[in-house]
């Protein structure tokens, strides 16, 4: 509908892209700053477009397909399915969610701030929107660089040492993957202008014997591992969100993390299958050794940011040992569950961001009795943290159980060791609940205010979406179920 | 023909102008000027196949696109090289026309060693290239360091001179066609016939020294340490890929089709350039130390071209030395202007300096390998041709843990530009040098360099893609 040159994909990835470029130029903070939520809230409305102009198609807006390198036989082309719909709408979602609940925090140089903001954005629209290998790979690590500085310019104490770790790690987890792409593109038909090419439909067709898939799966899978994070990956993930800027937190656990998931949804999986089914043992064992350490370190946890921090990555290794079960019930749910973690985790920080504001702390110990003084904040801060358990009625309800019976169907005690995390999970959710917001005020927290409209604003959709997920499911089932059933039925 | 020929008699023209030019700015004019015309007529023959001269060369010069691509980098990396820091060559000493005469030879030999076909031309040619060198680097006469530099260079230089002769007279001797021609060696069965091994063996320790590859570069951070800072862009920048390119040539065509017979022996080599370039460069304090280990790092990138020796290698290499160039020489052009040349100088460059911090982070993620930049390019290529290649798979993860690796140093230089403070003596002082100043075009010129990496970075078709071989 927008004629064969720029399709919603294009302004999907292009749009952001320019906005951030633009915002470089605005010198006032305050202009900046609306300047970026505007363009936030625009990329929005072209991610709600695209839901709302679908045709059922698995690939869709392959209209505008660039031929970028030609003698490589890579092309620039972007393209939409059920999976890429539903996380171009969480990133879309996120970004203004954030700059609203931030909207009073003043950054220094936020000309800058703001431009790298909606330039990581773009990053990872086109993550999620690339349908070439060598495209893919680009946006994999252009979305890691103005995060990158986002964390070492704007983040806590120890940010530089911090996120130069999280740099490290993912960009040489990067170098095995591009290495990986380039052993699958040697193998890849030709084109008309190259020996070999980068279509992610050339990269579903090839050929591979059993011992190339292995090799190769490994190279793509510690890319994956490290960004999402699974368990011996994992070191870089609590400093980074400790140090890093709340509202940089919310991207790299909110959208970034789906970046890994996805990439096993959409590249490994399709590409890799006989590998896959060979070391779903492994991957799942580490998922679920992930998850119940992470979850027991939670619980001591009294830091509020690690608190989330450790919580993520127990709900992360559900979803890893997920996809590997290649049952559909349990992809359809990591698939939900993705965009369900994504807005409650953004909803968590949220909370914790506008705690330390206003007290200046965020260890466990020193606060307690908020109920008292903020209690709007309270029974929202309740129904995301129920979320975050699970409880039936939330979001996270639906994903957890499909992922949890199709971890039943694969082998009934992963499903039961992994299910302890569920208990693990009510263990340290509440009681960071009842020991920061129940119980008598002390001398800090007698100063705590009630929250300002931004806050009860973005809270309030987080809280609706956590319902309206909870209740009607069948809008994202739909979305989902296109892209899952062609990767479940190669495992059948 | 018309590169190899114009650059002597510019090298002459501003020999003797030195006598006649008044101020010691108008050699930089003459040199810029002269060297956009060799440029352009370069580019004709490129494009159009003209050449001003016609000389019978007895087929031992040969112009083909690759080989006119790499000269056009080379002379307009060189003229980036003048515009940027033509000034500061003027600081070096009185002699400022000499300076310039000096880089026009070398550039006559970068164009002969990339244009031989014998390798009577190709000594030449790196000899040409080299004796320039040695009076450069010690051109800053009153400086022990300079001068301990140029004595180190010339004693190596002239060391593996001696053993590229003693290679080309065993290749000689073992020619059974008694020729110099460097595709006119037959193996019979494939199989190296002594002479031509320990020939061949000679000529790539030669060629190592030349491009600093492991282990036979002991010389390089001493010599770049010591030459004066803006030498020492221009030997770590044009010179050091116009080795690649004899190196590279030598090997295609004189030993291309026994490729099974050396490339474990090269692949040693590169191995170990990456490994010393990659780790020595994390423990260096000095920048420019830590440039010049840098550059083995990349030169080890480079060699994977050697090792692979197939299309992909070749457009990969083209890339690389157009990649590796901009960004070191826009590097240099910083440094040169800095006050402290230690890493701890660089700190709170983004505050007072933000054009020159934004674009000296583009040049250090241009040489990390960072997607949108042509460093990733290149190096993307040159992993494809290592792979491609087939074997010794073991080389590639090499490759990539040592580019993991430079990330950690060439990070380092970002950090203390955008995220530290600067220290108390850089504060009094400001970041810049005294004497140096950063004018409206200096950085006008950095921004232009920055976008055409990037530009590379997204379009490298518009070298590699010229290459019609």
């Amino acid at each position: 509908m927008f004629g064969n040159y720029i399709t919603i994909p294009h302004l999907l990835v292009l749009f952001p892209l320019l906005a951030g470029l633009l915002t470089f130029f605005i010198k006032k903070e305050s202009s900046a700053k609306s300047f970026s939520l505007l363009a936030g809230l625009i990329t929005l409305l072209i991610s709600i477009a695209s839901i709302y102009f679908r045709n059922n198609k698995e690939l869709s807006g392959l209209t505008f397909n660039y031929m970028w390198l030609k003698s490589l036989g890579a092309s620039f082309s972007l393209a939409l399915d059920g999976m890429g719909r539903l996380l171009t709408f969480l990133t879309a979602l996120s970004f203004p969610i954030i700059l609203i609940a931030n909207y009073k925090t003043i950054y220094k140089n936020a000309n800058v701030f703001y431009g790298l903001f909606l330039l990581a954005q773009a990053g990872l629209m086109g993550v999620f929107l690339s349908t070439d290998a060598l495209l893919f790979y680009f946006f994999w690590e252009l979305a890691l660089i103005p995060v990158y500085f986002l964390c070492s310019y704007w983040g806590g104490k120890k940010r530089i040492a911090a996120t130069f770790k999280f740099f490290i790690y993912t960009f040489t987890g990067s170098l095995f993957l591009l290495v990986g792409i380039i052993y699958v593109y040697l193998h890849t038909g030709a084109t008309r202008y190259s020996d070999h090419n980068f279509s992610l439909t050339a990269f579903r067709a090839v050929v591979l014997y059993a011992n190339q898939q292995n090799f190769f799966f490994w190279l793509f899978f510690i890319a994956f591992a490290i960004k999402m994070p699974i368990f011996p990956f994992h070191t870089w993930q609590p400093d980074t969100y400790e140090q890093s800027p709340t509202s940089v937190t919310m991207i790299l656990s909110g959208v970034m993390v789906k970046m890994g998931l996805f990439g096993l949804m959409r590249w490994v999986l399709p590409i890799f299958p006989m590998a896959v089914v060979k070391f779903d043992n492994v991957v799942i064992g580490l998922s679920v050794i992930g998850m119940i350490y992470a979850s027991l370190i939670a619980i001591k946890q009294d830091d509020l940011k690690r608190l989330v921090a450790y919580s993520s990555i127990a709900h992360i290794g559900l979803m890893s040992a997920a996809i590997f079960t290649m049952q559909t019930v349990a992809l359809e749910g990591m698939v939900i569950q993705m965009f369900a973690h994504g807005i409650n985790i953004i909803g968590l920080w949220i909370v914790i961001d506008l705690i330390e504001k206003q007290l200046g702390t965020r260890k466990i110990s020193e606060l307690g009795g908020l109920a008292h003084k903020a209690p709007v904040l309270t029974i929202l801060l309740v129904i995301i943290a129920f979320a975050n358990i699970a409880l039936p009625l939330t979001n996270a309800f639906v994903g957890e159980f499909m992922m949890f019976s199709g971890l039943f169907k694969f082998n009934i005690w992963y499903a039961a060791v992994a299910g302890l995390s569920i208990i693990l999970a009510a263990v340290y959710t509440l009681n960071m609940v009842q020991k920061v917001f129940y119980g008598n005020t002390n001398s800090l927290t007698e100063s705590m205010k009630e929250i300002s409209w931004n806050e009860k604003l973005v809270l309030m959709v987080i809280v609706v979406m956590i319902f309206l997920m909870g209740v009607f499911p069948q809008p994202i089932f739909e979305l989902t179920k296109i892209s899952v059933a062609p990767i479940s039925t190669i495992f059948k | 023909m018309n590169a190899i020929l114009l650059t002597a008699v510019w090298g002459i023209i501003m020999m003797f102008g030195g006598v006649f030019f008044k101020s010691k700015q108008t050699p930089k004019y003459w040199a810029i000027a002269g060297l956009v015309i060799i440029i352009i007529s370069n580019y004709l023959e490129l494009t159009t196949g003209a050449s001003f001269f016609e000389i019978e060369t007895k087929y031992m010069l040969s112009f083909n696109s690759f080989n006119l691509t790499f000269i056009t980098i080379a002379l307009v990396s060189t003229l980036l090289y003048f515009l940027l820091s033509g000034s500061d060559i003027e600081k070096v000493g009185d002699n400022v026309s000499e300076y310039f005469a000096l880089i026009f030879f070398v550039l006559c030999g970068v164009c002969l060693s990339a244009t031989y076909n014998t390798l009577l031309i190709l000594f030449l040619g790196i000899e040409i290239m080299s004796i320039p060198l040695y009076i450069l680097t010690g051109s800053d006469k009153r400086n022990l360091k300079s001068n301990e530099a140029a004595l180190k260079y010339f004693l190596m230089g002239a060391f593996s001179t001696g053993i590229m002769l003693m290679g080309i007279a065993f290749l000689y001797g073992g020619n059974s066609d008694g020729s110099f021609f460097i595709n006119s060696f037959n193996f019979g069965e494939g199989k190296m016939p002594v002479f031509i091994a320990i020939g061949m063996v000679f000529m790539l320790i030669a060629l190592s020294f030349k491009v600093s590859a492991a282990p036979f570069h002991f010389w390089t951070p001493d010599v770049y340490e010591g030459a004066p800072t803006v030498f020492t862009s221009f030997m770590a920048t044009v010179v050091k890929i116009a080795g690649f390119i004899a190196f590279i040539r030598l090997f295609e065509n004189s030993f291309g089709k026994v490729q099974a017979q050396w490339q474990l022996l090269v692949s040693v080599i590169t191995a170990a350039t990456l490994f010393i370039g990659n780790l020595t460069a994390v423990f260096q304090q000095s920048v420019k130390r830590m440039l010049a280990y840098s550059s083995i790092a990349q030169a080890g990138f480079m060699l994977l071209a050697v090792f692979a020796l197939n299309k992909t290698a070749m457009q990969g290499l083209i890339l690389y030395s157009a990649a590796y160039s901009l960004a070191t020489i826009g590097l240099f052009a910083i440094l040169i202007r800095m006050y402290d040349y230690t890493i701890d100088g660089f700190n709170g460059l983004a505050k007072s300096q933000p054009v020159l911090a934004v674009t000296a982070t583009i040049f250090l993620l241009s040489l990390t390998g960072i997607p949108l930049t042509a460093g990733f390019q290149s190096k993307f290529l040159m992993l494809v041709a290592a792979i491609r290649d087939g074997h010794h798979h073991w080389l590639v993860f090499w490759a990539i843990l040592c580019a993991a690796v430079s990330a950690y140093y060439y990070f380092k230089i970002i950090q203390a530009m955008f995220f530290k403070v600067a220290g108390q003596e850089v504060q009094e002082h400001g970041s810049i040098a005294e004497g140096s100043t950063i004018t409206t075009g200096f950085k006008v010129l950095l921004v232009l360099t920055a976008i055409l990496i990037i530009l590379l970075g997204i379009f490298p078709s518009l070298l590699t893609d010229s290459l019609l071989f």
